[in-house]
């Protein structure tokens, strides 16, 4: 009964404390003030440090998504052991014939393309020289790199099942042999052959720290065309798609399995390839930036708890200071509970009103952070777990270092507390 | 018997030796009795005082206030008899610098969880009963030394307490301030209320109706105010003479 009632008065015992509290604080702006510094320098830290290395996160990941979150990168590739370690590279390299079906075969890929491509290859019209990039590709390329043909068309079926000596290039290849701007049905010379241009093609996709961006000279051909014309030379691979990222690993595991039935590979032999998951690289960048995210905010951490004991300080001061009124509190009527909850809740409004200013100073540095250091951290911010966390943690602190104050003023005896001077 | 004591002993102990501040206290307070305590310092009148007011505990003996015994009762049980049932005065007033005398009268009904809107009624109600409806706003320190002493008898009465106690509250007084505070003391006498007033001053014991004199932890005497009048005035006349009879 009594532990229903007392629960019952409870939020308005808080809310009496809490009100108290503030005007306690008010009365002693300045020292209250300077009391929190500790709380606020603490938490001001913690947030802009996990504002920052949740902005740099944000901007790795940005990076690796637009590479492709569901991609698989299915590499030709040497065993480390076995004797398939020093096969010939024809032995190793994909045949188009080896990756038919694949995406029947695998049903958590949505869809392939073959690629293979050169760089430094003279490319000439007219005069002008230069060297590119050439590479074969296939009609799925398009999606899958995200890059649509901008002018003219795509490589049509023909195209690709008579290796047809077309191609598309980039803009800036473009510009570079100075093309019309409507390029196509100019011819290149490439590597010695004449190739018809039917469109031009989006450039590819700034990677951040991975290259690529619209400087890019690319030619593009079919991959038939590729194959006809350079076999195997040239490194050539498959992209793949999965059907969502979370699929990524059944997908790998889907592809590894087709392929080493395709290249009859016995058991315990070694795959004569790679597949690299991008998807794989996120997770392990995540399980990086969350460790090295604790661990920096439990260091400057520390500095929140070095405030609290500037708390306790002025916390005992204050019930030195005010002894006579826990002793008049006490003979009106005010329990040991009143008390303790008087001066716990006054600690913890402290380290509150400490929290709110340091998440605001946090903000300020945060936003000045993006301004000063620019891209790299233009997307930092201070993440809403952030700030219940500190605000929590700041009240963790008060309730910590209040007790020891709160618990003393709860014990005095009104007699001597009167008594005091 | 609205207040009981029996055989009330309180002994403290500095080091090994015992020194009994109450030593078998037996006495009975009616239903709107005005009593003074007096006695020389050390004589234990504080010690009564707090036991009165629930603030202390005595070693030995009896309490019962209202046919309550009270005397074992936890700290939390006492918090709430002196939060519903007693109202403390003393020599300092003891107000709050910062808070209004509204605020101040407010204080104990805070630990009554009454609701907002009965606490300011009855707060305001309390400083009318003093005389000081016109300055509930005011703080204590743009108040005279009498009003302060008003405001904290407001607060005393706040809880419409059945005991008044009052610590030499005119201790601090000039003496025509002092005499306001007694009137009031005599008003709220007349009203009904039961007071018990510590004090060593005669002519603020005067105002009692009862003289409780204390000597050495004991009482000494426990008279009515005329009968202990007299016997003083029969006690002290040969002594006086006996002075004046020294060469």
């Amino acid at each position: 009964m009594r532990l229903v009632a007392l629960l019952l008065s409870l939020p308005r015992l808080l809310l009496r404390s809490a009100l108290l509290a503030l005007a306690q604080v008010w009365a002693n702006k300045g020292r209250s003030i300077l009391t929190t510094i500790g709380i606020v320098i603490g938490v001001a830290a913690v947030t802009t440090v996990i504002a920052a290395l949740s902005g740099l996160r944000a901007n790795v990941l940005r990076d690796f998504e637009s590479i492709g979150a569901g991609k698989l990168f299915i590499f030709p590739h040497w065993p480390d052991q076995g004797t398939q370690r020093h096969a010939s590279w024809r032995s190793i390299r994909f045949t188009p014939e080896q990756t038919e079906g694949l995406t029947e075969h695998c049903p958590s890929v949505e869809c392939f393309t073959r690629q293979a491509d050169r760089s430094g290859i003279a490319v000439e019209f007219d005069k002008q020289t230069t060297d590119a990039v050439i590479r074969g590709i296939e009609p799925e390329w398009h999606r899958i790199e995200n890059r649509s043909v901008v002018l003219g068309r795509p490589f049509s079926l023909i195209d690709n099942e008579q290796a047809q000596p077309v191609c598309l290039v980039t803009e800036s290849l473009r510009d570079r042999l100075r093309l019309d701007r409507q390029c196509m049905g100019q011819r290149v010379l490439v590597d010695g052959r004449y190739y018809l241009i039917v469109g031009v093609v989006e450039p590819p996709t700034d990677f951040g720290m991975f290259g690529g961006g619209p400087k890019e000279e690319e030619i593009l051909i079919p991959f038939s065309t590729y194959w006809k014309t350079y076999g195997g030379r040239g490194w050539s691979y498959i992209i793949a798609v999965s059907k969502s990222p979370t699929v990524s690993d059944e997908a790998r595991a889907e592809v590894s399995f087709f392929l080493r039935q395709r290249r009859h590979l016995k058991p315990g032999e070694s795959d004569t390839f790679q597949i690299e998951v991008v998807q794989q690289y996120i997770d392990k960048f995540n399980q990086l930036s969350t460790m090295v995210t604790l661990v920096a905010g439990g260091i400057v951490g520390i500095s929140l708890i070095v405030g609290g004991v500037g708390i306790m300080n002025i916390m005992l001061v204050s019930v030195s200071e005010r002894t006579r009124e826990i002793g008049l509190r006490k003979a009106v009527g005010a329990g040991a509970g009143a008390i303790l909850m008087q001066f716990l809740v006054e600690a913890v409004v402290l380290c509150l009103i400490g929290g709110l200013i340091g998440l605001a100073l946090g903000q300020a540095f945060t936003a000045a952070l993006g301004k000063i250091l620019g891209a790299k951290l233009e997307h930092a911010f201070i993440p809403g777990w952030a700030i219940t966390l500190s605000l929590g943690f700041a009240a963790g602190v008060g309730v910590l270092f209040g007790m020891f104050p709160a618990v003393k003023a709860a014990r005095l005896d009104p007699i001597e507390a009167l008594r005091h001077e | 018997m609205m207040i009981q004591l029996d055989n009330l002993s309180k002994v403290y102990r500095v080091g090994v030796e015992r020194i009994a501040a109450l030593d078998g206290v037996s006495l009975g307070i009616g239903q709107n009795e005005y009593v003074a305590v007096m006695g020389p310092s050390g004589s234990g009148k504080s010690t009564l005082m707090n036991i009165l007011g629930c603030l202390d505990r005595p070693s030995e003996g009896q309490y019962h206030l209202d046919g309550k015994l009270v005397h074992r009762l936890g700290g939390h049980a006492l918090a709430r008899i002196r939060n519903e049932r007693i109202g403390f005065v003393f020599q300092s007033f003891e107000l709050l610098p910062r808070l209004s005398a509204l605020h101040n009268v407010e204080l104990p009904l805070l630990y009554s969880g009454l609701g907002w809107l009965a606490r300011r009624r009855r707060a305001r109600g309390a400083l009318e009963r003093v005389g000081l409806a016109d300055r509930i706003k005011h703080r204590p320190n743009q108040l005279s030394g009498g009003e302060k002493q008003r405001v904290a008898i407001a607060r005393a009465l706040v809880v419409q307490p059945r005991l008044l106690l009052a610590d030499e509250p005119t201790g601090n007084l000039d003496s025509r301030t002092s005499e306001e505070i007694l009137a009031l003391f005599d008003r709220l006498h007349a009203e009904g209320q039961t007071i018990v007033m510590v004090t060593h001053e005669e002519e603020v014991a005067a105002h009692a109706t009862r003289i409780i004199r204390m000597r050495d932890g004991r009482v000494a005497s426990d008279l009515a105010a005329a009968e202990d009048r007299a016997r003083r005035a029969s006690a002290e006349g040969p002594t006086d003479k006996a002075k004046e009879g020294r060469p």
